[in-house]
């Protein structure tokens, strides 16, 4: 068994973060990973992106063209990944910035207006973890308790802000389940 | 110690700390600049040096400077920078000093762009500095195998007085994947009595140590350079690591690849299982000394139709599977530069178009 998930956005989101985070919630539950970021001669405001393998073997290629699942954080990283999808796959859709839709109907679409949530929650800067919880809560690419104290380790340094992230995790399962 | 999850940049900075070299001088270059991230935050807190040098050539000589002093020292750069080190490179093997040199490639020649790369093949297996040295080169394939590579190095460029490189893709480096620290330090390289220019005070032999690369005399260089051809030909009987993959089935074709390189066309080889098509892989570890009579014997087996090299490159490896295949079979070569990785599916075309 092996998934591939494509983070991919505008530089600032958290993607590099949430593939971070999701690789490390994956190597904690005992699974082979790769991380990789693409690298380049970005800019502020730029696309970012990054892949995340997770394996129950030794993974081959950590270069992937045709990821299981995507979880697109603008429309032009749907536009130009949405295709390259593998049928089967979960597409996530951050719905608050994103008009259009996946044009698949072979997989699982999930499109959560992030922002709105996160600000209700009183940060706009927990959007891409309402995401990463919805994108989970859906994909089940990990275990969510696992999930659950990644991000708590991942903010040790900053305590005050866990319950926030808490909160946050708990509702992009919410909408994601619902 | 339990698994951490790290960029290889940051772990072969790590790794270096923990083979005991406190001494780290470099200039920042991508993708290898989160090496001197790290280590500038690192070395401060286990009583180490971080200097920027001013250039990759000022860079090369303190090395040597540390390394005469019998100090464990390393440097990582990248491509272009490797280039401007070779001049000091090439003094360190004449000199006969340990060191550890990493090359997170990127794109050439020239300045070429800053993806991942393999076309350093030739500059680190053939010279890339002038005279008649050697390095001894690994290629590691994961963050993990860089941590013990590079653990690894300090003690066989102790082994054999000659600077060992570290030949890693700009993905080794940009990277994240779960790594294990061994615990064990060695710290102090064992045999510097017999050559570390640190101070008649600082050692037990009355022998003076002399550091030095300048051999007028032609029957006393050509001595020193036998002295030296000696050290590489002991490293052909005894530093060739190679892995293999599939090796064991009556497979058709045969891959040579090194680095990620390796690891795509190891998918490839497990798609191609399914379709019932058999191929093998060698994957040299070490790039030099090379795997040649182990690429022999599996290129000669019977039912081997062909040997592919695949590598970022424009086919320099190639180069020295030919020289170990000696016309057992037909040699192929594929690769791609410019930092777009070849895909599995590409590797897998490649291989039916050959069987075809």
């Amino acid at each position: 068994m092996q998934s591939e998930v494509q983070f991919a956005g505008f530089g600032g989101q958290g993607i590099m973060l949430m593939g971070q985070i999701l690789a490390q919630a994956a190597m904690q539950q005992g699974f082979e990973v790769v991380w990789i970021p693409s690298y380049g001669p970005e800019m502020r405001g730029g696309t970012a992106y990054c892949t995340v393998v997770a394996a129950d073997r030794p993974i081959g290629s950590p270069v992937i063209r045709n990821p299981m699942h995507l979880v697109a954080m603008n429309r032009p990283s749907l536009e130009k990944f949405a295709p390259t999808v593998k049928p089967g796959g979960v597409i996530f859709v951050n719905q608050s910035l994103i008009s259009i839709e996946a044009g698949r109907d072979d997989v699982d679409v999930i499109s959560v207006p992030i922002i709105e949530i996160a600000q209700k929650l009183g940060n706009i800067r927990a959007a891409n973890i309402v995401a990463l919880a919805a994108f989970v809560a859906r994909s089940k690419i990990v275990d969510f308790e696992i999930l659950r104290e990644t991000v708590k380790g991942k903010f040790a340094k900053k305590e005050k802000l866990i319950p926030l992230n808490m909160k946050a995790l708990d509702e992009g399962r919410k909408v994601a389940l619902g | 110690m339990s698994k951490v999850l790290m960029k290889g940049n940051e772990a072969i900075g790590e790794a270096a700390i923990r083979a005991g070299s406190l001494n780290y001088f470099a200039y920042p270059i991508t993708p290898q600049s989160e090496v001197a991230e790290y280590l500038s935050r690192r070395m401060p807190e286990v009583g180490g040096v971080f200097l920027q040098g001013e250039s990759e050539v000022a860079v090369s000589y303190m090395i040597f400077g540390a390394a005469a002093c019998g100090e464990r020292v390393f440097t990582t750069s990248s491509s272009p920078g490797i280039s401007l080190m070779s001049e000091g490179i090439s003094y360190i093997t004449a000199a006969e000093c340990p060191a550890v040199f990493v090359n997170i490639m990127r794109g050439g020649p020239g300045l070429g762009g800053i993806l991942p790369s393999q076309a350093d093949y030739f500059q680190a297996t053939k010279g890339g500095g002038h005279g008649d040295y050697r390095l001894l080169v690994m290629a590691p394939a994961s963050v993990q195998e860089a941590v013990e590579m590079v653990m690894q190095a300090f003690v066989l460029a102790e082994k054999y007085l000659n600077p060992v490189m570290i030949l890693g893709d700009g993905l080794i480096g940009q990277m994240m994947e779960p790594v294990e620290f061994p615990e064990h330090l060695k710290v102090e390289p064992s045999n510097k009595d017999g050559w570390a220019t640190s101070g008649m005070d600082t050692r037990k032999s009355s022998h003076r140590n002399l550091v030095k690369t300048l051999y007028l005399d032609p029957g006393e260089l050509n001595a020193h350079n036998l002295k030296l051809k000696a050290k590489y030909e002991r490293m052909q009987r005894e530093e060739i690591r190679y892995e293999t993959y599939n090796l064991n089935g009556d497979y058709e074709i045969l891959i040579v690849s090194y680095g990620t390189m390796s690891r795509v066309c190891r998918t490839a080889i497990d798609n191609l299982k399914e379709s019932g098509l058999e191929v093998g892989m060698i994957r040299p570890q070490h790039l030099f000394p090379f795997p040649g009579q182990a690429i022999n014997d599996a290129a000669a087996k019977k039912g081997c139709r062909a040997v592919l090299s695949v590598e970022m490159s424009m086919g320099q490896m190639v180069e020295d599977v030919e020289r170990s295949v000696i016309g057992k079979c037909p040699v192929h070569w594929y690769g791609k530069c410019g930092g777009e990785v070849p895909t599995p599916e590409e590797v897998m075309g490649e291989i039916r178009k050959i069987i075809e």
